[in-house]
């Protein structure tokens, strides 16, 4: 299964001193090497899902805090209006996210290109983690995730980070 | 950040130039968004890795920049009363400033066809008393049986603040993050509760609690404004600690 990501975004320069620099100082992961798969089908046949950072979850779902390493599960036919964010930092913009849930997860906009032909088909789940927390030990989720999707026959993962 | 794609080498990674929390740049602009989205799955064409791009294009109108982020939201639209000075009135001034808003947050969402408001499982006005007796240090009874008081301040804080933000967005010119973050922050008595809170909050013995007020209740670019650019605040009726 090919990995698609999109990072972060904003211009580093954008962001106020004291949250630049603890993302500059931010300790990052370490692997040894890129799992590249080369994509063995077109986009027009590839099953897509998404995983975003942004702990949003469905209304009434446990509430994600600080540190927690576990996912949210985001049905692909999931109600806009029953999903909220419960993330812990005060330091992106939600006022986007309240307006629009397609800027942050844009899971409105894959069903638009599964139904226009452009893609095959939206994953049946889509997940939600919360950014922030240590990477190495959200393995166990990962590889959970991972495993969903190979069962759901999911050919590309789009991370959105927030 | 680019800078953290670079050095984790994910397989494919596309970097775009928006504001933290809007990665796909524009809220109700799906041609925006799919233009976005289109790089992004051009990026599987690619025969080997790590690839990381850039998306050429910013949001129409850019992201806003410092001089932009002093002015923007500093017109009230919405004619408050001033900020009562009096602790005893701190209630019901919140009370009727969220009575005012009201509408405006039936219109967006009627119009939306959703809210974001909820994550606490509070009524709003519960929510509100809960926060102001938290920010007067009286020890309000906590409004959730299965949190304890520091987690239920922050979901009460953030279900107040979501709020306020989509009320405020309903109105015209109060669409941009930068509006409508100044204005809560610095026009309104939530946004005072909430500084007060912020103050009560860095005392605390509670370890949740002091993190709350230090890190997850006032973002990092309002703390800068209030610390460090003191002329914009000398017009606020804000008591700086």
């Amino acid at each position: 299964m090919s990995k698609l990501t999109i990072p972060l975004m904003a211009r580093l320069e954008d962001i106020p001193a004291g949250e630049r620099e603890m993302l500059k100082k931010l300790p990052l992961p370490e692997f040894d090497g890129t799992p590249f798969v080369k994509l063995e089908k077109p986009l027009t046949e590839c099953r897509i899902s998404l995983l975003s950072t942004a702990a949003i979850q469905k209304r009434n779902d446990k509430l994600f805090w600080r540190g927690a390493v576990d996912y949210r599960i985001i049905p692909g036919d999931v109600d806009h209006g029953d999903v909220v964010m419960s993330h812990s930092s005060v330091n992106f913009d939600r006022s986007g996210f309240q307006q629009d849930l397609n800027v942050c997860f844009p899971l409105g906009r894959l069903h638009e290109l599964a139904d226009d032909g452009t893609i095959g088909s939206v994953g049946s789940f889509h997940f939600s983690v919360i950014g922030g927390s240590e990477p190495e030990k959200l393995e166990d989720s990962a590889r959970e995730i991972a495993r969903i999707l190979k069962q759901d026959g999911v050919d590309v993962l789009f991370l959105v980070p927030i | 950040m680019r800078l953290h794609s670079e050095n984790i080498k994910p397989p494919r990674a596309l970097w775009v130039p928006f504001e933290l929390g809007r990665p796909l740049g524009v809220p109700n602009d799906a041609e925006f968004q799919h233009k976005v989205i289109a790089s992004a799955f051009d990026l599987l064409e690619r025969d080997a890795g790590p690839v990381l791009e850039d998306f050429p294009e910013d949001v129409p109108g850019g992201t806003p920049n410092e001089g932009e982020f002093e002015m923007a939201g500093q017109v009230c639209p919405i004619d408050l009363p001033p900020p009562v000075s009096d602790d005893s009135d701190i209630m019901q001034a919140l009370e009727a400033e969220i009575g005012r808003l009201a509408p405006w947050y039936e219109m967006a969402v009627n119009e939306r066809g959703r809210t974001t408001v909820g994550v606490s499982e509070v009524e709003i006005p519960d929510a509100a008393r809960f926060v102001v007796g938290m920010a007067q240090e009286k020890a309000p009874e906590i409004p959730r049986g299965d949190l304890e008081r520091g987690p239920c301040l922050k979901v009460c804080s953030e279900d107040l603040k979501a709020f306020y933000s989509e009320a405020i967005s309903a109105q015209p010119g109060m669409s941009t993050s930068l509006a409508v973050e100044n204005w809560l922050w610095n026009k309104t008595m939530l946004g005072k509760i909430l500084w007060q809170l912020r103050n009560v909050g860095l005392e605390s013995d509670d370890e949740f609690t002091r993190y709350h007020a230090q890190r997850s209740l006032v973002p990092d670019r309002q703390i800068h404004l209030y610390e460090e650019i003191p002329r914009v605040f000398e017009s606020f009726s804000l008591q700086r600690k």
